[in-house]
Order: C-alpha cells, then structure tokens, then sequence
C-alpha cells in the first residue's frame, strides 16, 4: 500500500543539484532577511486590503439614497437639471465603469473634487482648490498633530507608569492606578470629552475654550490651547491601555527566570528593571501602542466632532451628513492606508525586538 | 552542630548553614525550616529532595534571595567572615555573584533572550567591577577557554535561543565562576540535558570547582547525579534537612527512612529490581504534621514518631540523621530489592514496522526504521532528545500521519493518521501522554477523563460506564475517593496513574508510553513502573516504552531498541543491549551515565 520509499530519493537528488532557480534563489535571499520578507509580504496583503476597502467604499457610497448630481442642487432642483448634471458627471454610466475610472484616478491621488456647497453648480473640476485632496490637506494636518500629540503623552505616561507599577506590584501606586484605569477605560470616549468640557471649560473652571473651530489657513499649533481639551479627552481614553498592557508584560518579565537570574548575578534593581525586563516586555508594549494608535485614528472622529476640531474625523461626519460622496471615499481610504502602514511599522518593531524572530536558529 | 564531613578539625567551613528558615510573608506558613549545614573548602555538596521539598528555596536563600511571596525569616549563612543574611542594599547586590554565584535550572530561560550572550557574559564582571576594556575582554576569554566555549566575536554575538542546550549551561557556569566566588550553588543544573551533555557539564562542574577554589552546593532531585558530584549530601523532606552524611555513607547505608526510600525507588541501569515507591505524598507547607513530618510514610513509624519532632542529630562519625528510630548499621534492611518477574513469553509480534519513514515537511526524521514489539512483552525505544523517539511513537498510534513505510498491528496494515484507521484498531492501541499535566481535560472530572474513551468504543449505559471506570481506577490504585474530583486537586503521580487507566479502560493489547515518567518524581516514577509490571503480567499487556533513561529501561523493558537521529542503531533483548553493547553510541550512553556508586573523582574532591 504504501509507496516505494526509495523513489523519493532520485527526485530530491535532481532538485539539489539542478541550478537554483531564480525563485529558489529568491525565496532563500527572503529566507535570510525576515524583516524585508515580511515588509514585503504586508505589503502585499496591504495592497489587497486596500482594494478591498475601496470597492466596499465606493459601492456603499454609490447605494446611498441619492447621488453627487441630487447632492449638489439640492432638492429643489428640477429632474431636467439634475439629469443633465448626472450626464455631465457620468453618473449615468455602468457602475464598473465610474468605478474603474475612479480607481485609476485615485492611483495619481486625484479624488475627484469636493460636491460641497461651494463647488460651481455647472463647470465641475475648474477650480483647482476644490478638489478633495486639496480641502482635506489643512484638515489632515490638524488631525496628525491631534493624534500625535496625544500619542506621545499617552504612550509616555501609560509606559512609565506601567513600569512603575509592575515594579511596585500590589503597592499603593499600583492598586489606585489599576482601579482607576479600569474606570477610565470603561468609560467612551464621548463621555469623556463632555466631561473635560464641563470641569475644564464651561461649568468648574473656564481655562480652556470649549470648542476648538479655527480660521481657515490658521495652523492649530498657532493657538495651541485649542489643542488641550481634545488632547486630554483622547488621553484619558488611551492612556489605561497603554497602562495595564506595559504592567502585564513588564510583570511577565520580571517573574521570568532570566530576572531572577540577573538578580542572583548581582545586578541592581534598576539594571534589573530597564535593562533585564524591560526591552523583553517591549515586543507586547509596541503592540499596543500600534493599536492605541489605530484606535486614535478612528477616536478622532467623535472627538472631533463633540470640540468641532477643524480635522479629518469631522470633514468626514460633515462629508457623511451632505452626502459628499468624493470627501467619503478619499477620506476612508486615507485612513485605510494609514492603518495598513501603521500596523506593517509596528510589526517591524515588534521583530526588531525580538532576536528569536529576527535570527533564526 | 559538628564539623561537617570531610574537613579536618582545626579547619574552619568556608560556609556554615544556620537554622536557615524561609516562610510565606502573607500567611507566616514556613517552607524552610531550621536548615543547617557546612560545606568545607573545594567541597561540593548534594542538596537532595524531590519536588516540593524546599531545596529550590534553600538555594536561593544561600544569596540572600526569596521568590515572591517568601522571606527568610531566621537563621545566618556564612561564607568565609560574611554573614550573606545580614547584608542589604548594595552590598548584598555585590555579594549575590562575586562570594555566592548561582546556576539557574534551565539555562534556556535563566538567559536573557534579548540580549547577545557577549553582552550577558561581559555583565557578569561589570556589575561587580569597572574593568577597563581589555581587562575585561582578557578575562572573558580566559573564562570561556575554562568552559570549553569558543570566544571569538561570532560566538559572543550570538543570542541564547541559536546555542545548544549545553552551549546554554556552560554559559551559565561561566557567568557563575566570573568573579571567583567562594560559594557556587547549583540549581538543578543538569536537568534536561542528555546523559553525555550531562557528564561532561558535572565533570565540568567538579574541575572548575577544583581550579577556582570554589566550594559548591548542587541541588538536585537527580541521585546518581549527586553520587557523581558531591562528597557529601544532604537530604532534605518537607521543608527540614532530614540526613546528612558523605555521599559514599549515605548512598551505601542511609539511616533515614526517607533516604532509603528514595534510593530504593531510584532504578539502576544495571539489575532489574523491583522498584519500591513511596506511597502517599509529602506534606503542603502549612499542612506539616506534628511530629516527625515523614511518619505518616513511613514503613519504620512507631506512636512517638507522631509525638514529637526529632532533632537532626550526630549519628556515627559525621553523619547527622532526624530520626528517632533510623535504619540501624549493617542491617541490610537499608536496601535490599528483590528481582523483578519476567512476563510469560507469548507467541507472535503484536506491532511491525517496517521501512518507516517520517519527517515533518520536508524535513526528515526517521530513515528506515524497523522492528518489532513482541507480544506480552515491554519494548523500549531509547534514545536522546531529536532522536525522533516521540515522532516514532506519534506515528505508532497514528497521531503523526507524515510517513512512509508500513506499520502493522497483529498483522494488519494500519493506516496513516489515527482518523482513517479502525475503530477496533485504535481500540486495540493506546497511548499515554508524556506530560500529565496536559493530557487530562481540567474541566472534566477524573471519573469522566477516564470515562471517555469508553464513549467512543464502547455502548454502555452511564451506569455500567461508570462501574467500568471505576474498576479500572481501583486498579491502578486510585479509589472511589479520586474519582469526582477535578485533575488540577492531584498530583502529577496521581495524575498519570488516570492517564494509565484510561488508556486501560478500553482494555487495550498495545499500550504506547511515552516517557510517561519524566516529569515525575522517582519514589512517584518508581509507583508508576511498578503498577506497570503488575498490569504486564496480570493482563499480557504489550508495551512500548519511549525513554530517555537506560535505568528505567533496565527496570521495565524486556527489549530495547536504541534510537540515535531517526536512526536504529542497535536492537535486543534488554540484558544483551545493556550488559554487551555492539554499538558505539549505545557504549557510549551507558558510559555516561552516573551510577548511583559514588565516583572516584568526588570522593577523592572532599
């Protein structure tokens, strides 16, 4: 029943010692290299993911009731016009078609323009300035700095005080700030931010405007205390994560059998923290920070809204509300591609932190 | 207490143990208890005690450390005029690795994974000393020749996970012999290694030992691996040092009853005895008995055991023994075993396996394997770690089902994976898993762990089910009172006494182990072999037995078969393999391995 054994050997004998093909030699030069084999295959799967997210986006925004010919004269536009719109638009072609052309507009980044109020009724696509990517630069700005501000105070404080309090286990530090991260993190972040508006600017103290609406042209980090409510609403939000996450993998470390050992090898404790636990607690900590900031990416729609922070998140309720249906798509895909690239840099990191990954026996 | 063995009497020990205690901060339970011992200069002292025992705890306290939860709460460890108890802060930090060392357990997880082992080695000098950078790149080859490692920049950039397990250990001795210490305490230092990597590390041990001037503590629950290191040993049992003696005394007539009892379930690679266990199991910290905590095992236990706590006290010569009625001198009471029953020889081989080639992807394991499992009889399939001896067993019962070749069960093919196989045929086989702890499902009951099988070969009514479950479990020993309660309340020994009975429930012709006692202790190891046997002979049972240790293959097998990278090397009745080896490889194994007879060489150390 079974096969003859000895007719594996032949075959295996040919495959060694024929030249190594061109794939055969790729694939041993990826073999080599884990983080540009993986760089590259993320890639990839990004690359799919992306087109995915792009056709969902744009059949959905085609199935909204109403269309970008409706959207921009309104409702009491007559069927003549809107028709003749429709036409002008090429809203009256196949849905492959409009969808093959957007894509391989949106390959040299041209989203098509803005279907917002202020877009010429008639000649679409004259006025340079109002094409979508050009309306959601500003507003991309004011976003990333939002985001990033509140990342790094997050991630600074959440590590060191995970690190402190893993060190301190069961101590006073570590008890009040596990029960107090545990009540912030069940609270969403709506609440929050109505929260810090009251304390912080309306009803307790008034040392921070409510609502952080900016001129257009005006750059955020020229007024910057219309960044600190928003800021801290997202920080509170994010902050117990990063917490209780680097507290787990800070403890997991230092109950290891290589702390002990550092210890009995006479390290002092602070070698023993930073050095010992601390860069094997890191692979986990990355992990999470890279959530904490996909969770960010998407925070900042609500937050945005409740303080009407001139950034993407409310361009994107704006754009969802007037059904604009080119801001919709541009800006979903913006935040595809940054979630896409944001999770290939933090399993990078995570593989530069980890030897036994990164140097196969 | 006396001078240890082995010093002369002006000479003062390098380190003196003093009713060292150790105990649980939240409850004040005690762990460790009134733990004393000397250790002279250049000896090495065994810490012997099975799982549970506390010799773990008492290694680390020797640096002034406790795990968490613990603290020591009493006692002084003195090495050379430093009391190591008495310090704090830095100078403590600064004692722990330059006057007491430590070599953890499993080097694989005492070495930082994150860092190159260059930098870990290098740490070991530069916590305790500013040396300037060719002091220190001196000092780090000259430590590495002494281990036999290579210190070229290769080497020292490489990360722990890319050595081998013995490259891992000897990196580990080097960290702990770096700064010359008086005191080195190893902590089960040779456990998972194979016999060959072992003897050369505990010879490594021993001759560093003698070139650094190093007096070491070696903790171990391993007693031929004692024998092999240590002057003089220590047994400890329930938190409390129960004898102390040189090695050769302890191990030729132990006068404590535990002593005994240990080296009587421990099996020899060289006379099938019948093993004797240790029925029963220790004590819990803070379930202690009043009296002396071994009575409630113990064979020699009379009324006033259970009154009051015995005293470690002098006994002949050096030896210190606690027990108020010890084994007495020459009795020959100590040790004595009797030979083990054959099996009656039946006719025909229950399993064959023929040309069997296996291998994961395209990885291969084993190359052309063949033999066969006599029926009635035990089979052993010996060999090292990466020999492919678990794969071979996988492929057996059908969990491995990447193979070529034929295996045949009564004279029928079997197929590949356990799934295209027959009902009857996976009846008919059955096998027990290695590690106990996994193998039992923890949601289900014993009783219903043992049950399960049944529901799969056999239609029974849950009543008769029941009945049958419980049968075979008081067969393997284990009453009506293990039978509703979950796997997580036992212990492992208990444990692998339910993975055996439900292997047998079904009742079974062919029962596959593999290496069923090698997390297990060996008064709990020597239980198990025994029931066994028992079951070989009551039920012609044939066997195959998957191991790693030629002593339990001595115990059990009536066939050996050495396995050496997915290769046979040499195949026969057990006596013939042992007592006449045709194979280098198998020489060499038996060479290897330590023998409970303690060895020249550390005899000649104290």
């Amino acid at each position: 029943m079974a096969a003859d054994p000895l007719q594996v050997a032949p075959v295996d004998a040919v495959r060694h010692t024929a030249t190594p093909s061109l794939r055969r030699r790729f694939s041993q030069a990826l073999a080599t290299r884990p983080i540009l084999s993986m760089v590259l295959s993320r890639l990839a799967l990004g690359a799919v993911t992306i087109i995915l997210i792009a056709i969902i986006v744009y059949v959905a925004t085609t199935v909204l009731p109403g269309d970008a010919a409706t959207a921009i004269l309104g409702h009491s536009a007559t069927p003549e016009r809107v028709a003749k719109l429709r036409a002008e638009l090429g809203l009256d072609k196949p849905l492959l078609t409009r969808f093959w052309h957007w894509a391989t507009n949106a390959l040299s980044l041209n989203f098509g323009n803005s279907l917002g109020e202020a877009a010429p009724a008639t000649s679409v696509g004259t006025v340079a300035s109002n094409s979508v990517t050009s309306l959601a630069s500003e507003r991309i700005e004011n976003s990333a700095v939002l985001v990033l501000v509140s990342a790094v105070i997050s991630t600074v404080l959440g590590l060191l005080m995970g690190v402190y309090a893993a060190y301190r286990r069961d101590g006073f530090f570590d008890t009040v700030g596990s029960v107090f991260s545990l009540v912030a993190s069940a609270l969403p972040e709506f609440v929050v931010a109505i929260f810090c508006v009251l304390l912080f600017s309306t009803s307790v103290f008034h040392w921070f405007p409510a609502i952080s609406v900016l001129e257009p042209g005006v750059s955020i980090l020229s007024q910057p205390e219309k960044l600190v409510l928003p800021v801290l609403a997202l920080v509170i939000v994010v902050t117990p994560y990063m917490f209780r996450m680097t507290r787990g993998a800070m403890i997991e470390a230092l109950d290891s059998d290589y702390v002990e050992f550092a210890r009995l090898k006479g390290a002092s404790t602070a070698r023993v923290a930073l050095r010992h636990a601390l860069p094997n607690a890191l692979a986990p900590i990355i992990q999470v920070v890279g959530l904490n900031l996909l969770f960010l990416a998407g925070g900042i729609v609500l937050v945005e809204t409740i303080f009407t922070y001139p950034g993407l998140g409310l361009m994107l309720v704006s754009a969802i509300n007037g059904r604009n249906v080119t801001e919709i798509q541009y800006i979903v895909i913006l935040l595809a591609v940054f979630y896409v690239l944001l999770n290939i840099v933090s399993d990078v990191c995570v593989l530069i932190v980890t030897p036994r990954r990164r140097y196969p026996r | 207490m006396n001078g240890p063995a082995g010093a002369g009497p002006a000479e003062r020990p390098v380190v003196e143990v003093r009713d060292l205690s150790v105990r649980m901060i939240a409850t004040k339970t005690p762990i460790v208890s009134g733990v004393s011992f000397d250790v002279a200069e250049r000896q090495t002292m065994g810490l012997v005690g099975e799982s549970g025992s506390g010799k773990s705890t008492v290694a680390v306290a020797l640096l002034g450390f406790a795990r968490r939860g613990l603290e020591i709460c009493g006692g002084s460890v003195r090495v050379g005029d430093v009391d190591v108890l008495q310090l704090s802060g830095d100078k403590l930090r600064d004692a722990r690795g330059r006057l007491v060392s430590y070599v953890p357990q499993d080097p694989a997880a005492g070495l930082n994974p994150a860092h190159r082992i260059g930098g870990q080695l290098r740490e070991a000098f530069s916590v305790h000393e500013n040396l300037d950078k060719r002091e220190l790149e001196d000092q780090l080859a000259e430590l590495m020749r002494a281990v036999n490692l290579p210190s070229t920049k290769q080497f020292l950039r490489s990360y722990p996970h890319q050595l081998s397990g013995g490259q891992q250990q000897r990196v580990v001795i080097a960290i702990a012999f770096a700064c010359r210490p008086r005191l080195i305490v190893l902590d089960e230092p040779t456990t998972g290694l194979d016999v060959t990597t072992q003897r050369y590390i505990l010879e490594k041990i021993n001759e560093m030992a003698a070139d650094y001037g190093a007096s070491a503590v070696y903790v171990s629950h391993d007693l031929p691996a004692v024998a092999q290191v240590a002057s003089k040993t220590a047994v400890m049992y329930a938190g409390r040092i129960v004898e102390v003696a040189s090695t050769a005394k302890l191990f030729g007539e132990p006068r404590h009853p535990y002593s005994a009892g240990l080296l009587k379930a421990a099996p020899s690679a060289d006379e099938t005895n019948r093993l004797v266990g240790i029925e029963g199991r220790p004590p819990r910290p803070g379930h202690w008995p009043s009296g002396c905590s071994y009575a409630p095992r113990c064979p020699r236990a009379q009324d006033d055991c259970r009154a009051e706590e015995p005293l470690l006290g002098p006994i002949e010569g050096d030896s210190l023994v606690r027990c108020l009625h010890p084994i007495p001198l020459e009795s020959g009471a100590g040790l004595a075993l009797t030979a083990a029953p054959r099996p009656e020889p039946l006719e025909g081989t229950a399993v064959q396996v023929s040309e069997l080639i296996a291998g994961y992807g395209s990885k291969e394991i084993l190359h052309d394997v063949a033999f066969g499992v006599p029926r009635g009889e035990c089979t052993a399939i010996v060999g090292e770690s990466g020999s492919g001896k678990t794969t071979l067993a996988r492929c057996l019962v059908g969990l491995h089902s990447n193979w070529k070749g034929q295996i045949t069960l009564n004279g029928q093919p079997l197929r590949k994976g356990a799934r295209e196989r027959e009902h009857e045929q996976l009846r008919r086989m059955q096998y027990i898993f290695q590690n106990p702890f996994g193998s039992l499902n923890p949601t289900m009951t014993v009783i219903e762990n043992v049950e399960e099988p049944l529901r799969h070969f056999e239609r029974l009514s849950p009543r008769d089910r029941r009945r049958k479950a419980l049968d075979i479990l008081d067969t393997v020993h284990l009453g009506k009172d293990f039978a509703d309660i979950l796997p997580s309340s036992i212990s492992g020994g208990e444990r692998q006494r339910v993975a055996v009975a439900r292997a047998l429930v079904v009742e079974p012709e062919v029962l596959v182990c593999d290496e069923i006692t090698s997390a297990l202790d060996v008064s709990v190891q020597a239980l198990l072999i025994e029931q066994l046997r028992d079951l070989q002979l009551q039920r012609s049972l044939t066997m195959v037995f998957i191991t790693h240790n030629l002593a339990v293959v001595r115990s059990i097998a009536q066939n050996a078969i050495v396995l050496q990278t997915g290769a046979i090397v040499e195949a026969g009745p057990t006596e013939r393999v042992l007592d006449d080896p045709q194979h280098p490889y198998t020489r060499q194994l038996l060479e290897d391995l330590p023998r409970m007879e303690p060895s020249g060489q550390a005899a000649a150390v104290g």
